[in-house]
């Protein structure tokens, strides 16, 4: 008997492209956390993780709840008679009571304008899976969807990977705060047809990854024209809708629909509770579209990913504890806001400013006068220098297939205060060092006080961890690459 | 008209087989023994509630078990924060070695080679994805288990060719059945990419003999196609012949490794489908990484991963639930078998499973699956059981239906049983054993309930019984 070694050969194409999305580069910021990760005792010069957008600051709520609710568990003596019940239940429809508690959280956290009915809630393996899935739903191998950029860096794989979709990007750009105009999804349409890509929908994230911002009514409107207008799906993205902490309000494409003339099958939203619970471990996805044979498919196609009964009663519990999750959304909305302001005035004060944003677990850091030139390779120079002499692992802008170098996603929501200021504080130290040391080398530039562009020249005293550009094996183990975690 | 995609709008999903129509009867008038004492019984569903006492004792005594008691709450913000698709290591720690154990510690499983998916469902998908393109396809012996054909094919499109198993020989996979398959597929331009097995054997309840496991190791290394083993009712063996794992063979044959891939799940063996415990172990490395990272589409809720890392690590009580599950598998087996003999139904000799394969070729008009589908509309709508019928599995042979008895208490069981016996003596008395027939006899055997029958008898898993139950009858 022969046997061949070569068994890439006998694997799918799917199993042995490129496009699960963890080769990028993007990635090297991460094995730079790994191999020295934070902490406030026994580390306190580690690399501090500000890549994850982790939602870290209400947990003390949560348990409070939970010691007072036993029997919001299956596995406690209060819980325990319904074990048996739960354990067994497979039923896609899912836990009529954890339909009710998501439709009435999602209300909420619409602001009370718009009704969610829980006959529509679809479970699905996290946002993960309920992106996938709508994307099976909706198109065929080969076609594409439009996606504004900047956009979530998970989306490469979670709607083209095992679905033989194409992302065609909506260039959104800094002069206009990276609005989603009319102009630019005609633009991107046209491009498409053009090369003869079937584009089936637009998907947005409202709030924005890695924005922070929420869409206004009239880029709503806008949206909704233009999808019913070519006859293509819109699917939106609402996984951070709670973590809105300042005004202009969240508004759910839900509510939107409701005041406009638009055909309803053409509109999904996909939600989770990952971001505004933060949950992730939990794996709680879901799909509600207004399309009835959309939901019916995703309906059977979440069997493939469904929530844990475990955690659906443990969530109908906590979720239809209406008082619960009202002081839960507000407290949290507080502590966001709280953190988002420490975190950029803090910035502000050292010249660093960001983009506006009033909602996320994140801000968009412009760091282009810091740029030796505005390119690529100049922001992923200046993030090398970031994760190994300023310690903090970000994500730089390319990652998230930005058209403009020089923006970061910094997150702020996944740490203790103390962590804060450490951060902070060596932010702090890196700028204003910068600006003082104008000598470190034979080819140093003298620093202008009033800009604060970075000479690369003084930085290469101290750069003997900068790390070589490489790709990362698929094969390598990455124990915590972001895409390990299954959303970031 | 607005335009889904092609997956969405085909009947690939697989729900308009008869397998799920006699669920709707079922759901419209289910039965319960105050309410709906009339209602359809349940027998069609793969569910092992046999064990849920025992279950429910060792999570009351480990409240750490569960992140939402006083006891383990400090625990709950890590475990919610935690998504790396890697899994909790105390979960595949203790799922390794759950597997071990129900392969009698013959084998060890390496727990870094332990992937989550969403259920055996999503598992089967997943392998499917990374093993096969549109087009190509899984050789699969009949009968089996309908959600395959969703499951593997749905939105992979990959392609399923039936490898036919005939009753003449027990429904045994023979080489000649395999080449036949492959040879086919090759005639209609397919390319096969491997071949699934069910072992323990759904719907049948039976297991693979080593020289036929053998048999398919040589055949799928001789072909250099995948070989994929579905072992989700491994723990359900509960008499001999001892159940033997594809990892087990491996250890004592020539193979390629790379070629070799086991799903699993503790929704069968443990009793949990709304868990959603899927796990994918591989030997080819190339595939665990690709089926890790497509596990983020469907990976295990760390709330129920640390629940079972709990549970599975208790050594004592592992040990002792998958004896106790055994007993209570094999004591309903044989009482439902038995009691089936007695009005002249015999089915399929299985050792494993949470159902029987249910012989009732000489009930059919005529050897037809129309016939089937007759009988079974009879057995839904008269008898008032959901039972899966044959065709619904691809069975070449109607006749054959497919009957869970695990998934209900003893009362519902003698009232089920109650049914069949009505049934067979009013409508097929000519199937019925002569001693039966008489009032006298019949009063007698509806008398002899489940504890009378089991303490007549040598009732180990691990003796070897007579042949015929009625060996032991009284009359």
């Amino acid at each position: 008997m022969e046997f061949t070694r070569n068994s890439r050969q006998l694997l799918s194409k799917i199993a042995t492209n490129d496009r699960h999305g963890e080769n990028s580069p993007y990635f090297d910021g991460w094995k730079a956390y790994d191999s020295n990760p934070f902490h406030p005792t026994h580390n306190p010069h580690g690399v501090i993780q500000m890549g994850l957008a982790e939602n870290q600051l209400c947990f003390d709520l949560i348990e409070k709840w939970i010691l007072e609710n036993p029997d919001a568990s299956i596995c406690t003596a209060e819980g325990i008679d319904k074990f048996k019940d739960i354990a067994i239940f497979q039923d896609y429809h899912g836990l009529k009571e954890f339909r009710e508690g998501v439709a009435k959280f999602m209300r909420r956290v619409g602001g009370n304008r718009v009704k969610f009915d829980l006959n529509r809630i679809v479970m699905s393996g996290g946002a993960t899976g309920a992106n996938e899935t709508v994307m099976f739903c909706l198109a065929d191998p080969g076609d594409a969807f439009l996606v504004p950029s900047p956009y979530y860096a998970g989306f490469a794989r979670d709607l083209r990977w095992r679905t033989r979709l194409d992302i065609v990007p909506v260039d959104c750009r800094s002069s206009n705060n990276f609005r989603i105009t009319r102009a630019a999804l005609e633009e991107a349409y046209e491009k498409a047809r053009r090369s003869n890509i079937n584009v089936k929908g637009v998907i947005i994230a409202n709030p924005s990854n890695p924005l922070g911002t929420v869409l206004d009514k009239e880029t709503m409107r806008s949206l909704v024209s233009f999808i019913n207008d070519k006859n293509i799906h819109l699917v939106c993205d609402e996984i951070y809708a709670a973590t809105v902490f300042s005004s202009p309000r969240f508004i759910s494409i839900a509510e939107i629909i409701q005041d406009m003339d638009c055909n309803r099958d053409l509109i999904h939203i996909v939600y989770s509770l990952s971001k505004d619970m933060g949950f992730p471990g939990l794996r709680v996805g879901i799909v509600y579209s207004f399309n009835d044979d959309v939901m019916n498919c995703a309906r059977k196609m979440s069997s493939f990913g469904l929530v844990s009964s475990q955690t659906q009663f443990f969530l109908a519990s906590m979720l239809n504890d209406e008082e619960f999750v009202g002081n839960f959304l507000r407290e949290s909305s507080k502590r966001l806001a709280k953190r988002h302001h420490v975190f950029t005035k803090g910035l502000e004060r050292v010249g660093i400013s960001s983009l506006k944003s009033n909602a996320g677990l994140f801000f968009w850091m412009d760091m282009r006068p810091l740029l030796k030139e505005q390119t690529v390779e100049a922001e992923i120079e200046l993030w090398r220098v970031i994760i190994n002499k300023v310690k903090l692992n970000v994500s730089p802008g390319s990652s998230f297939q930005c058209s403009e170098p020089g923006w970061f996603r910094v997150c702020f929501a996944n740490m203790d205060d103390e962590t804060v200021r450490v951060a902070l504080e060596r932010i702090r130290q890196f700028v204003l060092q910068g600006k003082e040391k104008d000598d470190v080398s034979d080819k140093s530039k003298h620093w202008k006080k009033q800009n604060l562009r970075l000479s690369f020249s003084s930085v290469r005293l101290y750069d003997e961890s900068l790390m070589t550009p490489r790709m990362i094996s698929p094969h390598s183990p990455i124990p915590h690459s972001p895409l390990v975690r299954a959303r970031t | 008209m607005v335009a889904m995609s092609k997956i969405a709008t085909g009947n690939g999903h697989g729900e308009n087989s008869p397998y799920f129509d006699g669920w709707k009867a079922y759901e419209t008038n289910p039965f319960h023994p105050t309410d709906r004492p009339d209602g359809v019984i349940q027998m069609g569903l793969a569910e092992n509630q046999l064990c849920f006492n025992f279950i429910k004792k060792w999570v009351v005594k480990h409240p750490e078990a569960s992140l939402c008691s006083a006891q383990g709450v400090n625990k709950f913000k890590e475990t919610a924060l935690f998504q790396d698709y890697h899994g909790m290591p105390e979960f595949r720690q203790s799922v390794a070695k759950f597997m071990g154990k129900v392969r009698g510690d013959r084998v060890k499983f390496d727990p870094d080679r332990i992937v989550m998916s969403g259920g055996a469902t999503g598992a089967h998908e997943m392998v499917a994805f990374c093993l096969a393109d549109p087009g190509e396809a899984f050789l699969v012996p009949t009968p089996y288990y309908p959600g395959f054909d969703r499951d593997l094919r749905w939105r992979t499109g990959v392609e399923l060719v039936p490898v036919v198993c005939e009753s003449s020989n027990d429904f045994k996979i023979t080489t000649n059945a395999l080449e036949t398959a492959y040879e086919k597929a090759k005639e209609a331009n397919l390319r096969v990419k491997g071949l699934l097995i069910t072992n323990p054997s759904n719907p049948l309840g039976t297991i693979l003999d080593r020289e036929t496991l053998k048999g398919i190791i040589e055949f799928i290394n001789e072909k250099n196609i995948h070989l994929i083993g579905d072992e989700i009712y491994a723990a359900t063996v509960f008499m001999e012949p001892e159940f033997v794992s594809i990892s087990e063979i491996l250890e004592e044959v020539e193979c390629n490794r790379d070629l070799i891939h086991i799903v699993y799940s503790l929704s069968k063996d443990m009793g949990f489908p709304g868990f959603r415990v899927g796990i994918v172990y591989s030997y080819n490395d190339a595939v665990v990484s690709c089926a890790r990272k497509m596990s983020s589409f469907g990976l295990v809720s760390t709330q129920t991963q640390h629940l079972i890392a709990s549970m599975l690590s208790d050594d004592d009580f592992v040990d002792n639930f998958i004896m106790e599950s055994k007993e209570r598998l094999f004591r309903r087996h044989k009482y439902f078998t038995w009691s089936l003999s007695q009005v002249g139904i015999g089915s399929l000799k299985s050792n494993a499973g949470l159902f029987i394969w249910m012989d009732l070729r000489k009930l059919l008009k005529e050897k037809t699956f129309e016939a089937e589908m007759d009988l079974w509309q009879v057995i839904i709508n008269e008898v008032k059981l959901n039972v899966s019928p044959g065709s619904s599995f691809h069975c070449n042979e109607p006749g054959w239906f497919r009957v869970c008895f695990a998934n209900m208490d003893d009362q519902t069981m003698e009232v089920a049983l109650l049914r069949i016996r009505t049934f067979m003596l009013e409508h097929n008395k000519a199937m019925v054993p002569r001693k039966l027939c008489s009032r006298s006899s019949l009063k007698l055997s509806f008398s002899r309930r489940q504890d009378d029958f089991m303490s007549q008898s040598i009732m180990s898993p691990h003796s070897p019984l007579p042949q015929s139950p009625l060996v032991q009858a009284r009359t």
